[in-house]
């Protein structure tokens, strides 16, 4: 019995590799807070076109109390907030600036005056999209 | 001079390579797709802005979240997270007096509406406001939890009204638009039922 052939498994195995390496994105934001635990809910929308979500993290820094803001890399202020929607504007051309959406990444034990801080200064500089990160789920998982 | 055999590369462990490579790249792979609640923040106001108009009291429903994350309806009933829509969807749906003029006709009563047409409650579902209060020291589970259950109480009825309308589900007609963008019809559908449940939620700064 002949035995089937192989030569063609590189070719296949190649062309996953290749949608793989084309799809990764390695992670370009570390995080310095506990990883947020994002609340669940139901009625969720997809945040399309990734490139133009700034994100906003918010959550606990061990041994430290009170939420604490993470713009990009670092832990921040909240009056770093609009520096960074200012620069995130900067790489954007002028007619894409309305669409640009802030991604609020937060914890669910946090609490919501850290929250409305964010949309306050948010409002001041008129960055008026936000979108709550939520994971879809059962939102009974979101109050224990 | 015997001409000599150019001895062919093993490709053999090509495979092995590739693969090799493949789970590295199948391993960090992050295929998240970001998924949440979208907002539209209200624009800031001038100081010198008017004052806005009086609302008639009962076009307005108010949800409050304090900070021990008790849900107070209407000021007066405590609630637990899952009544809320219900209560919501009465609410918006009840249809009892005439609404704001749409397109520039006369202002009408709310025809697609099933509600109890109570005169206590709110007008018409264009103008039925929700107001969500909360406290600084709510928790943000509690808070999504709440403008979960008040998007879902919008959703459910631009659902019903697009099944008695067109026969299938808001949701459904959504993701048709926005699968076939030339379609003016459905983009049109989309509107009506939106201009006919329209989302009006308010969050209230926090109290102190």
């Amino acid at each position: 019995m002949p035995g089937i052939s192989t030569a063609s498994l590189p070719d296949i195995v190649f062309m996953l590799l290749f949608f793989f390496m084309v799809t990764t994105v390695m992670r370009e934001t570390e995080l310095k807070i506990k990883k947020p635990q994002l609340p669940k809910a139901t009625e969720i929308k997809k945040l399309e076109r990734k490139s133009l979500v700034s994100y906003i993290y918010v959550g606990k820094v061990e041994g430290q109390n009170g939420d604490k803001i993470q713009l990009n890399d670092r832990l921040a202020d909240i009056k770093d907030v609009k520096y960074f929607i200012f620069a995130e504007r900067e790489t954007h051309s002028e007619d894409e600036i309305p669409l640009l959406t802030t991604s609020i990444k937060a914890d669910i034990k946090s609490n919501v005056g850290t929250i409305t801080d964010i949309k306050e200064e948010l409002r001041n500089i008129n960055a008026l999209k936000i979108n709550y990160s939520t994971l879809k789920g059962d939102i009974a998982d979101n109050i224990k | 001079m015997a001409k000599r055999d150019v001895p062919e590369i093993n490709a053999g462990s090509m495979a092995d390579i590739a693969f090799l490579l493949l789970i590295f790249f199948l391993v960090t792979t992050t295929m998240d797709v970001d998924t949440g609640i979208s907002r539209k923040l209200p624009e800031k106001q001038p100081e010198d802005a008017p004052e806005p108009p009086k609302l008639k009291e009962k076009n307005v429903f108010i949800v409050t979240v304090n900070r021990n994350n008790d849900i107070l309806v209407e000021g007066e009933t405590f609630m637990t997270v899952d009544k809320i829509r219900e209560e919501a969807i009465k609410f918006i749906d009840n249809g009892g007096g005439l609404g704001n003029p749409i397109n520039g006709a006369e202002p009408a009563e709310c025809d697609w509406c099933e509600g109890a047409k109570d005169p206590a409650s709110s007008d018409h579902p264009n103008k039925a406001i929700i107001s969500l209060e909360s406290d600084r020291g709510t928790s943000y589970g509690t808070y999504i939890s709440v403008q979960n259950e008040l998007v879902g109480a919008y959703t459910d009825l631009r659902n019903r009204l697009s099944k008695k309308m067109y026969g299938i589900s808001y949701e459904q007609l959504l993701k048709d638009s926005n699968n076939n963008p030339s379609n003016e019809t459905l983009k049109e559908q989309v509107n009506l039922i939106k201009e006919k449940y329209p989302q009006i939620i308010s969050e209230a700064e926090p109290t102190k």
